[in-house]
């Protein structure tokens, strides 16, 4: 059987005014494989936020222009989003996930950018090299979809 | 891109903020200066209204978070209407309903600044 596995890749200057091309970027191929409009705004907000980080942390920059790159693979049965940068990286062992209650009640600002991917996704996975290359891999399943017999319809790589 | 814009309306003590567009890291310090306009005219009964705005991140939602606290010791609120269920959403996922008064129109959030318990 022919492995059906294909590839979308968006390399972009980090700047936040890009942030909408991006969104629209994975928002169009999220839907074309089958997800329904409420996942796709999942994975929508998952790699806003993912993007965002870099460019505000990994970079320490608003209006940079390094490279941000957006690669989404996607086969049958999961969607895969990785978002590389090579700016200054973090250390994934020392992120605390808020507890929202405590996060609400004590008027908290910012962090939530992480908690967001990890309860959008299915999966999420880091691999730091500080100065090297820092990529964030998060996965969204698409079995038990009712539609992801629509997955490869605009591709057609076999 | 102009992709985010903010219609300021006062109308006695209210101030509404009406949204349009995508609110996100790149447009939210747009809608973080008009929250500094109302405070520092010591306009703190602030309604915003959703029914335009496309899409919000973390980003957006921190700037609610960020002015409640000035906003309510000066005995004023951040009360939200019209939003869309997409919107919602997202608001819904990280509990802020628990937080913030969020009610379909404009006129209910009136209503509850002057009669906060109903």
């Amino acid at each position: 059987m022919p492995k059906k596995e294909f590839e979308y890749h968006l390399r972009i200057p980090s700047r936040t005014d890009n942030l909408e091309l991006i969104r629209e970027f994975v928002s169009k191929v999220a839907a074309m494989v089958g997800f329904n409009e409420d996942d796709v705004g999942k994975i929508e907000l998952a790699c806003d936020e993912a993007c965002s980080n870099v460019i505000k942390h990994a970079y320490e920059n608003r209006n940079g222009n390094r490279r941000l790159d957006v690669l989404i693979r996607c086969d049958l049965k999961k969607f895969t989003l990785i978002v590389t940068d090579h700016g200054k990286g973090f250390d994934p062992t020392k992120i605390k996930m808020p507890d929202m209650k405590e996060y609400l009640a004590e008027l908290k600002v910012g962090g939530l950018g992480i908690y967001l991917m990890k309860t959008l996704m299915d999966e999420v996975d880091y691999s730091i090299k500080p100065g090297m290359r820092n990529q964030v891999k998060m996965v969204k399943y698409l079995i038990n979809k009712k539609n992801s017999s629509a997955v490869f319809v605009g591709g057609n790589r076999e | 891109m102009d992709t985010f814009a903010v219609h300021r309306s006062d109308f006695e003590q209210f101030s509404t903020l009406q949204l349009h567009g995508f609110l996100d890291a790149h447009t939210a310090p747009e809608l973080e200066k008009h929250f500094e306009t109302l405070i520092s005219e010591g306009r703190y009964k602030i309604i915003v209204n959703f029914e335009n705005l496309n899409y919000i991140s973390s980003a957006g939602l921190g700037v609610f978070m960020g002015k409640i606290e000035n906003v309510r010791n000066n005995n004023g609120d951040i009360k939200m209407c019209k939003m869309t269920p997409k919107i919602f959403r997202v608001f819904d996922l990280l509990g802020f309903p628990a937080l913030y008064d969020i009610v379909d129109e404009e006129e209910r959030a009136k209503f509850l600044f002057e009669k906060p318990s109903s």
